[in-house]
């Protein structure tokens, strides 16, 4: 065990963890949204992440990005890869609600026929892509090169990092004040507290469902931007263990739970780095779901423990 | 003729619910439905506000065939349901519940309005408008479901069991507020147990039992009737 490095270089390892943690929390909000209004662990979404990443790819290769150019246009790039990984996501998302789900609450299914079905659709989306796009690791141009974008308090933060964490900071945000502040995220509250009284104040429930899987695609293909950016490569399969951790991450702060899931996201970072750290990255996936398991040993209901319902500013 | 329902039969999976029921409602009028536990009362509200889908049968509102129109469009009709066991949202302040109510309005004004008119008939809920409705007592959670409902500004006002659960002095203002509403102009369908209060209240009244109407009058009517005396007032 590494102790020595770990605790030499905490700061550097937090901070890391926190921007790693950072996109398990973007895609940790997808979770939480669907679980809290229908309560439905939609595992298809980690799909909906991984072609994310491959529309962000596409984006990037027809505008020829190729790691040379200059701040404008990597600007740019950054701009037109958040909106392509964004609107691939979030169609996505709203595909397979419209196609596999609505169908199903219709038929009044028990819920272990969602489970199966958004397993099944999880498969078919990725065995598509690795299909049509080769089962192999896929490159992508380095948009940013690494380098150090301040020194706080002797640890080094590199400008990825720093782009990472903030923006979801900032997407969190405005999320959280989207689902306390507005009429339509009231309306997302109500389905999720009551759905029979939302229906009789008016509210429109397959449009709320229709409006969560939207939001949660669309921060799904901004951390699909993040991750392609970070790590500078994707896979059909890409989503397979990033999506478990995400969802480790909701449960770890409380599924149903927003806020849960950016506590849960970064936690689960900060956990993961440093038990990689501490391993050679050995143990590093083991950690993750060590703490999955703890968690649903010791507080089935995670660490905030409200459901969208409740959870209020 | 504000709402009336046409034989409608209701299903539960495989059960029977309703037994071909047909009732009407004159605008301007409180019409009771009473019936013991069971006989459908409520099956009755949630296919007039749209929650369960008819078997058959035919609902028309205000001379419109409202059969199989999803429930949140039959609020923007005009039809509004305080369900039974109240139903407001916990996890949202008194004030976001009322909100709630006039979730399909754009007109800011009349909501204000209406907002002041639900404080007035309700002083309590003023005091607690920021406070999360899952922390109020159930005396005020149905007045709150009660302002909840009448925020839509609704032809109809569906009532569904307005008095259960609740201390005698509470029921009687409940049932104060509900006459009030009344006069100012709201039609209002009423769902009880409590058949003393509903009856005395109403003026009109049906008898449902075990998912059919065996009888139907005057509130006075059905409050004189032995049957009725005998069934559901606790007179012998």
């Amino acid at each position: 065990m590494n102790f020595d490095e770990l605790f030499g270089h905490l700061g550097q390892h937090t901070v890391d963890g926190l921007a790693k943690g950072s996109i398990y929390a973007l895609v940790a909000l997808g979770y939480t949204l669907v679980y809290g209004v229908l309560k439905l662990i939609n595992f298809a979404h980690s799909e909906v992440f991984m072609i994310g990443t491959f529309a962000v790819l596409g984006v990037w290769n027809l505008l020829g990005a190729d790691g040379t150019q200059g701040v404008a246009m990597t600007l740019l790039l950054l701009a037109a890869g958040l909106l392509g990984g964004a609107l691939a996501s979030g169609a996505t998302a709203v595909a397979v609600e419209r196609v596999a789900y609505r169908r199903l609450r219709q038929l009044n299914a028990p819920p272990l026929i969602f489970l199966i079905t958004a397993i099944g659709i999880s498969m078919v989306l990725s065995e598509t892509f690795g299909i049509w796009q080769g089962r192999l690791v896929v490159g992508m141009p380095t948009l940013i090169k690494q380098k150090v974008a301040f020194t706080i308090f002797g640890t080094e933060v590199t400008n990825t990092q720093l782009i990472t964490i903030v923006a979801a900071l900032v997407m969190m945000f405005a999320l959280d004040q989207f689902i306390n502040r507005t009429r339509y995220g009231r309306g997302v509250r109500a389905v999720a507290q009551n759905p029979d009284a939302a229906a009789l104040m008016g509210v429109n429930k397959d449009r709320v469902i229709m409006l969560i899987f939207l939001l949660g695609g669309l921060l799904a293909g901004a951390a699909a931007l993040l991750y392609s950016v970070r790590y500078g490569n994707t896979r059909f399969n890409v989503g397979f263990l990033l999506g478990l951790k995400a969802f480790t991450a909701a449960v770890l702060g409380g599924i149903g739970n927003l806020r849960g899931a950016l506590l849960g996201g970064l936690l689960l970072g900060v956990v993961e780095v440093y038990a990689a750290t501490l391993t050679q990255s050995n143990w590093e996936d083991v950690a993750a779901f060590v703490v999955l398991v703890v968690v649903l040993l010791f507080r089935p209901t995670g660490l905030l423990g409200e459901s969208l319902g409740r959870a209020r500013a | 003729m504000l709402l009336e329902l046409q034989d409608v039969t209701l299903k539960y999976g495989r059960i029977e619910a309703l037994h071909g029921i047909s009732l009407q409602v004159e605008e301007g009028e409180i019409v009771a439905l009473i019936g013991a536990n069971g006989a459908g009362k409520t099956s009755t509200m949630r296919a007039v506000s749209g929650l369960n889908p008819l078997a058959s049968g035919k609902i028309v509102f205000n001379g419109e065939d409202i059969s199989t129109l999803r429930a949140d469009l039959r609020v923007i009709k005009g039809i509004c349901q305080s369900p039974e066991g109240r139903g407001v949202f916990p996890g949202m302040t008194v004030r976001e519940n009322l909100d709630m109510g006039a979730y399909t309005r754009r007109d800011s004004a009349g909501i204000a309005a209406d907002l002041e008119r639900v404080f007035g008939l309700f002083p309590r809920l003023l005091e607690r408008a920021k406070q999360a409705a899952g922390t109020l007592s159930g005396g005020e959670q149905q007045m709150l479901a009660v302002g909840r409902a009448l925020m839509s500004r609704p032809k109809l006002l569906l009532l569904d069991e307005p008095s259960m659960g609740l201390a005698p002095m509470i029921i009687q203002q409940i049932f104060d507020i509900i006459t009030e509403i009344n006069q100012q102009g709201t039609t209002v369908l009423l769902v009880e147990q409590n058949a003393q209060q509903a009856l005395s209240r109403a003026h009109r009244g049906y008898v449902l039992e075990t998912g059919a109407i065996v009888k139907a009058g005057t509130g006075q009517d059905l409050l004189t009737d032995p049957a009725v005396k005998e069934a559901y007032l606790g007179v012998a």
